[in-house]
């Protein structure tokens, strides 16, 4: 029995919360609701009721437990170290097996009636539709290929008219490869951030790293976990493990921290009661990392390498990529070897910018009170630019920005050592000249 | 339940998202950080954003005769929130205003939902700080630590909350709105009605605003650790230190188990066969006065045998220090599912009477206890690990627990040092006051709060 099949698998988690309040100090929505529901606390007493009998899966209680990003700020911060993420997926995947997935299709059909957002359905809908439920050979029937929350924003980057992936072979070469790695690419970089993509092969080209894109990969599945659907998440685990792990490479680079959690802990734990496959799982969690992490810890930043890149900038910690993979320190580290970049610490850096993927959109307002402290982090740094490692959070921010008026460029950490590396080459090529 | 009558005039005081009711919210606020009690859930949960409303609500409680129970961040240990009776849960986190600092006249005035940490950035840039600083600072309010009169690591030098209330403004039972004390050092007109209110756990009026003392920060500070083989020696210096009339604003000891339970969690160094370790700092703003103090205790804890002392020679040591205390509750709720924390507290020269006696209770009924808590006021924080759903444990928990405090009270000491009586503590009012202490208090609650509305079943239990 997983985690997904049965609530009794996070009863030993909820066995360890003391009701101490201490995840009170740093729960983005109880910081902007104030009401015991909202607070890891309030959700875990509400899944004790459930399962004491107290409380059947009603409306109110998915609705209770539908408040939370999984930011994991309450597991950094609980004494008990309570893994309060983990409650909240189960349950979540429990109560869709109660009441089923209605609560996902209400979603989607809820995003449509956004102000703004019509227009934007209406222009797109065919490409939606072929994006969204996508048939996939190598699983039965359709099953959401797109992070739902990513698509329908009020601020939506065009899609790319080509997906990162049809614009790169399967497999890039060089010359003595010092490593050789899988790309997954994730989808915001698939289909909306396809620079950023190319600045991560160009990266890795250049620190002669060969470079394996399965063309069959698909999305992570964090967004499906997100929303309880543990029976598909499950399938597309398996077939992720099937396609990475049949590849003989030395790492898998990841360049969303969700996806980097999906593939390092989710798919292990949904595949816990399938013993072959749980094993080629745990093998695939040991080889992802994320992009900066390899570039500092992996290969090495070499300095001789780097140009001048002039802008002020300041670095949002992605809640996935800080807390749930560990990487804090190693785009900090990139960031501050380039010349002539000046890097400024915005307050709270780590606290979450409220888009949690889907989130955004299945509770915008409340997202967007929670990202108003981003944005006012954001300016008091009065950076010209903002950095992170993420592409959700990316999407969050610029929406957030477009809200309330600031207006600045964004960019993923490896689209700035890219520019560095550029700058680099250049002064090379004019000194040559 | 309360009639639709009484939730449509509550809608209507204060507009129908400030008004809840659903099952699953109820559950949320039928608890609150203490462990080992009943949970109950309210009829109702209200959060007013101004004091006409709560003045209103009141009113309507009084009207209709519903319990009221005033709710700030619910992290009290003494079960001072869960609605037993029943009624109107009255959350203040959305009077959470700074009013106004007084920086000339070392005040501030506050509501009480506002979290006491909010208070201390608000006055840093003043280069003040409000002491008080329970282990709660970051998520209590104001208007509960007051209430509970809370404590902290503090308190030896700099005292307690109710060292620091110097004026409120509180709704009564009957709805009238009083104001005590005020921004004066000195004030002796009338009773001092401000002390009556702190502490006073919601039972006898509701804090609609604080105005405290501030003081400035102090700028030099020096901390250590020192080990003892022995807890007669640890005992001895701590009343040496304060026998040579050094004051340390820091004055903590940790018994073996609770060693042993942070070493084992958090691997900070500590010694796991040490029977007690102190963490002391000495602080204030003249930086000679402080390296003389600090030089005493230390020689202080070499007199009297320390096998070990660590000097924290930077703020990152200091944080080290530290982070051994902060870790002792988190460690010793790790251990099992169950964490009943008490906080039985002895003058200070009984410190080592009252560890070994919890020694020997925990021998006795066979149970794991550790033991922290601030040595240099006395007040220590006995720790019994164990599991709720075993019954026959809970009995003997039970038990010592009863143990615990009518050995406190013997030796001249309290209940509580800080985390008040509420539910919890109730029964044990009486050994601690007799009949005749516990009457004159009736006595208040019956002239104050004549229908017993006000936060019911705390305090004297059974009313
Ligand atoms: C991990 C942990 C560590 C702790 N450490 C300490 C410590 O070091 N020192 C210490 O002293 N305490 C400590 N406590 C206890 C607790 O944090 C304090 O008692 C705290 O001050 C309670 O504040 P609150 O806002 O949570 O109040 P609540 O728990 O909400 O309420 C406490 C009491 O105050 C009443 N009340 C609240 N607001 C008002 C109001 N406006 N008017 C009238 N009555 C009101 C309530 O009815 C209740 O009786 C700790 C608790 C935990 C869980
Ligand atoms: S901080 Fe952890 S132990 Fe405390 S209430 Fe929150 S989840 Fe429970
Ligand atoms: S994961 Fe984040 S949003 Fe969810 S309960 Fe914890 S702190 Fe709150």
């Amino acid at each position: 029995m997983t985690m997904y099949d049965s609530l009794e698998t996070v009863k030993a988690e909820l066995a360890k919360c003391m009701k101490c309040g201490n995840c009170q100090e740093v729960c983005p929505i109880y910081l902007e609701e104030r009401k015991e529901g909202t607070v890891a606390r309030g959700k875990i007493k509400l899944v004790e009721a459930v399962l004491k009998g107290d409380l059947k899966y009603t409306d109110g209680f998915a609705e209770k437990l539908a408040l939370c990003l999984t930011c994991k700020a309450c597991n950094a911060k609980c004494p008990c170290g309570v893994k309060v993420d983990k409650i909240i997926l189960g349950t979540r995947a429990a109560i869709v097996k109660n009441k089923g997935l209605h609560p996902l299709k209400k979603f989607i059909f809820g995003t449509l009636k956004r102000p703004g957002l019509f227009n934007f359905g209406l222009k797109t809908g065919s490409v939606f539709q072929g994006l969204v439920f996508k048939k996939h050979k190598s699983l039965n029937g359709s099953y959401p290929r797109f992070p739902f929350g990513l698509d329908l924003k009020r601020i939506i980057p065009p899609l790319a008219s080509t997906p990162l992936r049809d614009q790169l072979p399967e497999v890039v070469k060089v010359d003595n490869p010092v490593k050789k790695v899988a790309f997954f690419t994730g989808c915001t970089m698939n289909y909306l951030y396809v620079d950023a993509g190319k600045a991560v092969v160009n990266i890795l080209k250049r620190n002669n790293v060969e470079i394996v894109i399965p063309k069959d990969q698909h999305c992570c599945s964090m967004p499906i976990i997100a929303h309880g659907d543990a029976e598909t998440a499950k399938e597309m685990a398996k077939s992720h493990v099937d396609i990475f792990g049949k590849l003989d490479v030395d790492a898998i680079i990841t360049t969303c921290g969700s996806c980097g959690c999906t593939f390092g802990h989710h798919y292990q734990e949904l595949l816990e009661d399938d013993p072959e496959y749980y094993e080629k799982a745990k093998a695939i969690a040991a080889k992802i990392i994320d992009i900066s992490d390899f570039i500092v810890k992996e290969i090495g930043l070499d300095k001789v390498k780097l140009g001048p890149v002039n802008m002020k900038v300041t670095y949002h910690d992605p809640c996935h990529l800080n807390r749930g993979m560990g990487v804090k320190d190693s785009p900090r580290e990139i960031l501050k070897a380039i010349p002539g970049l000046e890097f400024v610490e915005m307050k709270n850096a780590d606290r979450c910018c409220g888009s949690a993927g889907s989130f955004s959109l299945t509770h915008y307002d409340l997202s967007m009170d929670i990202h108003k402290h981003k944005t006012e982090a954001i300016k008091a740094t009065g950076a010209d630019a903002i950095v992170t490692g993420c592409g959700s959070c990316i999407m969050q921010i610029t929406d957030g920005m477009n809200r309330f008026d600031l207006n600045l460029p964004i960019y993923y950490t490896v689209e700035i050592l890219a520019k560095s590396y550029a700058a680099k080459e250049a002064e090379d090529k004019k000194v040559a000249s | 339940m309360l009639s639709q009558e009484v939730l449509n005039e509550l809608i209507k005081i204060l507009g129908k998202e400030n008004v809840l009711t659903s099952k699953e919210d109820m559950i949320t606020y039928s608890f609150d950080a203490t462990a080992d009690m009943p949970s109950q859930e309210p009829d109702v949960v209200v959060t007013p954003d101004t004091k006409e409303q709560v003045v209103a609500v009141v009113k309507l409680a009084n009207k209709y005769q519903i319990p009221l129970i005033t709710r700030g961040s619910g992290t009290n240990l003494s079960g001072g929130t869960i609605p037993i009776k029943k009624g109107i849960v009255l959350s203040m986190l959305k009077l959470d205003k700074i009013v106004e600092i007084d920086a000339e006249n070392l005040t501030a005035r506050v509501q009480p939902g506002l979290v006491i940490q909010r208070l201390n950035e608000a006055v840093a840039s003043y280069g003040l700080i409000y002491p008080p600083d329970p282990g709660t600072v970051t998520t209590a309010t104001m208007g509960g630590s007051v209430s509970e009169c809370s404590g902290g690591l503090r308190g030896l030098k700099y005292g307690v909350t109710k060292d620091y209330v110097m004026g409120l403004e509180v709704v009564m039972a009957n709805g009238d709105v009083i104001r005590t004390g005020g921004k004066t050092v000195k004030n002796v007109s009338g009773y001092d009605l401000t002390k009556l209110f702190t502490g006073a756990e919601g039972t006898l009026g509701i804090i609609t605003e604080i105005t405290v003392k501030l003081i400035p920060a102090p700028k030099y500070r020096r901390s250590m650790l020192a080990i003892f083989d022995n807890l007669d020696k640890a005992g001895k210096t701590i009343a040496d230190i304060i026998s040579n009339q050094v004051i340390p604003a820091t004055l903590e000891i940790m018994d073996n188990v609770t060693i042993r339970t942070v070493e084992n969690y958090a691997k900070v160094g500590l010694p796991t066969d040490a029977e007690a370790v102190l963490i002391l700092e000495v602080d204030g703003s003249i930086e000679q006065v402080v390296v003389n103090e600090f030089n005493t205790v230390q020689k202080i804890c070499k007199e009297n045998g320390a096998v070990d002392i660590k000097l924290a020679q930077s703020d990152a040591e200091r944080d080290g220090i530290f982070a051994a205390r902060r870790a002792a509750l988190p460690a010793l709720a790790q251990v099992k599912p169950t964490t009943v924390l008490e906080d039985a507290t002895v003058p200070r020269s009984k410190i080592p009477e009252m560890l070994k006696a919890l020694k020997n209770i925990a021998k006795k009924y066979n149970l794991q206890i550790g033991t922290f808590g601030h040595a240099g006021d006395g007040n220590l924080h006995p720790t019994i690990l164990t599991d709720e759903s075993d019954k026959e444990e809970m009995e003997r928990v039970h038990k010592a627990v009863d143990e615990i405090f009518k050995v406190a009270i013997e030796l001249g000491g309290t209940l509580s040092g800080e985390h008040g009586i509420g539910m919890a503590k109730a029964k044990y009012m009486e050994w601690e006051f007799g009949q005749e202490g516990i009457a004159v208090m009736q006595k208040i609650k019956d002239a104050l709060d004549p229908d017993h509305i006000l936060n019911p079943g705390k305090m004297f239990g059974g009313n």
